[in-house]
């Protein structure tokens, strides 16, 4: 548990996420024997040989899934009470059930590989370093946000941890993405751009035309499908004529991963960075499963019944990440059942504090209505763009 | 020797020699991007450039003795003024250049503008000079182009997207707009869009309602982005350099007919400002404001007006986002009438906010209503002479002008 809080404490300097628990028994934190897990489901491979089913793990890395899940899993659902008392406004699309997609890439990259994702980003955020302070600041629209409260749910940001957002119009963020891994390759950082979307996007032109240009090019881009089955209320099979994602590339090589199964996603993603550095971009299609409907004004049981999402939750399925890894985690022995119920119980008061931190940040400032619409200060012998804007007096 | 010489060329400040740096530019100058510094006053370029020697012998050019030699011969024979002539296209192409010899992170981005040169010209022998790295062939998917562009304008790159026609950018409009325009906020200031969109625009010599469109007033609301529209072969490299330094998004208008303007133009580099007009001819009975191919109608109607006994002052514009109501205010104040001369179209274009803006500011200054003269509310007609009519011909402005006097 010590290697993880530093770890974690490297990430995220101002909130302590875990205090170390006493009374171990079983061996864990500081464990880095290496296990060989098999996926739940072998992967499919179009025009590419698929990775090995055995993926290696250890004791650490378990825990940390475990937390880091379980951590992404409490937020939701606390930003779902937050939005229901009012307190997060406008639009809030929630991650759980998807947690394992973002857990798993940051297991397999580094800081220096970027990621870009759409509107459905909280998680995400977290997983790239983001503290819970930011993030719930930021759904209240307070100053301490991620982007100072001027973004919102669907625009959190992490510059220096290589996370570009956070995107609310579907689809454009892949063109970014693959421009992001342009800039990659022209700086020969070595590094590769994840850019995710959603099965809803993956019917928009623009992706097919960043895919074209970025195969043409050789580009390092890794464009992940996240595929939650539904494009808001629009089950997937009425929208798409081929809902094979991974294989819509054509040309591009695909591969279809159990994007419920954080070890999957981690072999997937770390094959995904091995082929594109080498040869180009990939597709990852990720099938995984949303329990919220598409945003908080969704109710999501109107285009699906409630008997489906139980079924791929715990009844038929057993497919929730954090009760995979939690499984994996009692039968391998590395930690007693108790030790997971308390590190449960220490996220949702770390969700908890933060929650209470961020609503004692004030609301942003009137002047910061003007500030960050220009770069000022810039460019040879000017003005700078805002020397005559007009300011109003608000009131 | 030869690299003595060489960098003794460099360092030197404006002399007649110099001016063939621009022909010089063949050799691979490979300059440190951040010790070219910017000097207060005039812009001189102080670089610490590196010839690299291999490359250019191995090309088999006795680099310095002749071109120097030659071409000062030919600089002082050709006529005694200082400067060099060159066309609006080359213009903007050697801007280009310099910026990129200045700094690798510029590169180009568009369709055509590699292999073939760029379908005015304007990139010609850039991608034989910095490669398919730096100047890049896209396919044809503006959407998508112009969303990696932005991309990759956030991790600190400089692209220069060129749409080959400005009208096809609106399949990028999107990106233009939301993620170009709003990224610097939404992010909190985090990531910069140091990006630069140009392609020629506005009316042409019948190409038909799709391909003669005029930009400038749908991506005025957005935003975020600036915008600026050249119209001489001076301010077209001043502007492309100011915006390519620029960290902010900028949009560069040129012109579809001005590309063969021809002027002579200063040695020494010069970079302009984003922000200000231009005052094309000082006056005291009206003030003018126009801006990109209007200035030559308004210019050739000032002939006229003169004869006839008028003073206008014209001011081309040159930035429309944001205004340059400082030098407009000043004009307005001296000769109380205005009138605007636009080649957008007259519903929510340029000129219409131009007239909020100066109604806004300099109510109290103004003698006569303000008069805009802008192009009919209607898709460009083929037929030549309806296309004339479109656009807003000097007659009538002669006509507005002497309205506005009377």
């Amino acid at each position: 548990m010590a290697a993880a809080l530093l770890r974690r404490a490297s990430t995220s300097p101002s909130a302590s996420l875990l205090r170390p628990l006493s009374g171990r028994l079983f061996s864990s934190s500081s464990d880095e024997s290496v296990l060989s897990i098999e996926t739940s489901v072998p992967f499919t491979g179009h025009k590419i040989e698929p990775p090995s089913r055995m993926v290696d793990t250890t004791p650490k890395e378990l825990l940390s899934f475990f937390s880091d899940m379980a951590l992404m899993r409490r937020m939701e659902i606390a930003a779902d009470s937050l939005y229901k008392a009012k307190l997060i406004r406008g639009f809030c699309h929630l991650y759980d059930g998807q947690e394992a997609v973002a857990v798993g890439m940051e297991a397999a990259i580094t800081k220096a590989d970027g990621i870009i994702t759409a509107y459905r980003d909280h998680c995400t955020f977290l997983g790239r370093g983001g503290n819970l302070v930011q993030a719930f600041s930021e759904l209240m629209g307070r100053q301490a946000g991620c982007s100072n409260g001027k973004g919102g749910s669907m625009h959190f940001y992490k510059k220096d941890a290589s996370f570009y957002g956070g995107h609310g119009i579907v689809g454009a963020q892949v063109p970014l993405g693959c421009g992001v891994a342009f800039a990659q390759k022209y700086n020969k950082e070595g590094a590769v751009t994840f850019a995710l979307y959603g099965d809803g996007a993956a019917n928009q032109g623009q992706l097919f035309e960043a895919l074209n240009i970025s195969a043409l090019w050789d580009l390092p881009a890794i464009l992940v499908c996240e595929n939650n089955h539904y494009g808001m209320g629009t089950a997937e099979w009425r929208a798409a004529k081929s809902p094979a994602y991974y294989k819509r590339g054509d040309y591009v090589p695909g591969l279809k991963v159990d994007g419920m199964d954080a070890l999957a996603v981690k072999q997937a993603c770390k094959f995904a960075k091995e082929y594109a550095l080498a040869n180009g971009p990939i597709i990852l299609e990720m099938d995984t499963y949303r329990y919220h409907g598409h945003s908080m004004s969704d109710p999501g049981s109107t285009y699906r019944t409630r008997d489906e999402i139980s079924g791929v939750r715990q009844v038929s399925q057993e497919r929730d990440p954090i009760e995979r890894v939690r499984k994996l985690i009692l039968a391998h022995d590395i930690a007693p059942a108790s030790e997971l119920k308390d590190i449960e119980k220490e996220v949702r008061k770390q969700v908890d504090d933060a929650i209470a931190q961020a609503k004692e940040s004030p609301m942003p400032d009137a002047s910061e209505l003007f500030t960050n619409v220009y770069v000022k200060g810039y460019g040879a012998e000017s003005f700078g763009a805002d020397r005559k804007e007009i300011r109003a007096t608000l009131p | 020797m030869a690299s003595l010489q060489m960098a003794a060329l460099l360092s030197a400040p404006s002399t007649p020699v110099p001016s063939d740096r621009v022909r010089l530019g063949a050799l691979r100058l490979s300059a440190s991007s951040s010790s070219a510094a910017r000097n207060g006053g005039a812009l001189v370029v102080r670089s610490e450039a590196k010839v690299s020697g291999g490359g250019a012998s191995a090309r088999g050019l006795s680099l310095i003795t002749h071109a120097v030699a030659e071409k000062a011969a030919a600089a002082s024979s050709a006529d005694s003024k200082p400067g060099h002539e060159l066309l609006l296209f080359e213009a903007l192409r050697e801007g280009l250049d310099e910026e990129m010899e200045r700094d690798p992170t510029v590169c180009v981005m568009g369709e055509d503008v590699g292999h073939y040169g760029g379908s005015y010209k304007v990139t010609k022998g850039l991608a034989t000079k910095y490669g398919d790295l730096r100047v890049l062939d896209t396919p044809i998917a503006e959407n998508s182009f112009t969303g990696m562009g932005i991309g990759s304008a956030m991790t600190g790159l400089r692209p220069v997207v060129e749409g080959m026609n400005m009208g096809f950018l609106l399949l990028a409009y999107n990106q233009i707009s939301n993620n170009c325009g709003m990224l610097h906020y939404t992010s909190g200031g985090q990531f910069k869009i140091p990006i630069v969109i140009r392609g020629p625009g506005g009316v042409g010599r019948q190409l038909g309602a799709e391909h003669s469109q005029r930009l400038e007033s749908y991506f005025q609301s957005i935003p975020g982005l600036q915008m600026v529209a050249c119209s001489t072969p001076y301010n077209a490299k001043g502007l492309m350099k100011a915006a390519i330094r620029s960290e902010n998004p900028v949009v560069l208008f040129e012109h579809v007919l001005l590309y063969n303007l021809k002027e002579r133009i200063p040695d020494e580099e010069y970079v302009l400002s984003l922000e200000e007009a231009e005052m094309v001819r000082p006056g005291e009975h009206v003030t003018i404001l126009t801006y990109s191919r209007m200035r030559y109608h308004v210019m050739q109607a000032a002939k006229t007006l003169v004869n006839k006994g008028y003073d206008p002052e014209v001011i081309d514009i040159r930035s429309l986002k944001p205004f340059d109501l400082y030098t407009i205010g000043n004009s307005i104040k001296k000769t109380h009438r205005v009138l605007i001369v636009e080649e957008c179209m007259r519903t929510g274009g340029i000129g219409a906010s131009l007239r909020s803006a100066i109604i806004d500011n300099f109510w109290d200054y103004l003698d006569a209503p303000i008069l805009c003269l802008s192009s009919q509310d209607v898709p460009t007609p083929y037929a030549g002479t309806l296309e004339n009519w479109t656009v807003v011909q000097p007659e009538q402005i002669v006509a507005a002008v002497e309205q506005l006097c009377k």
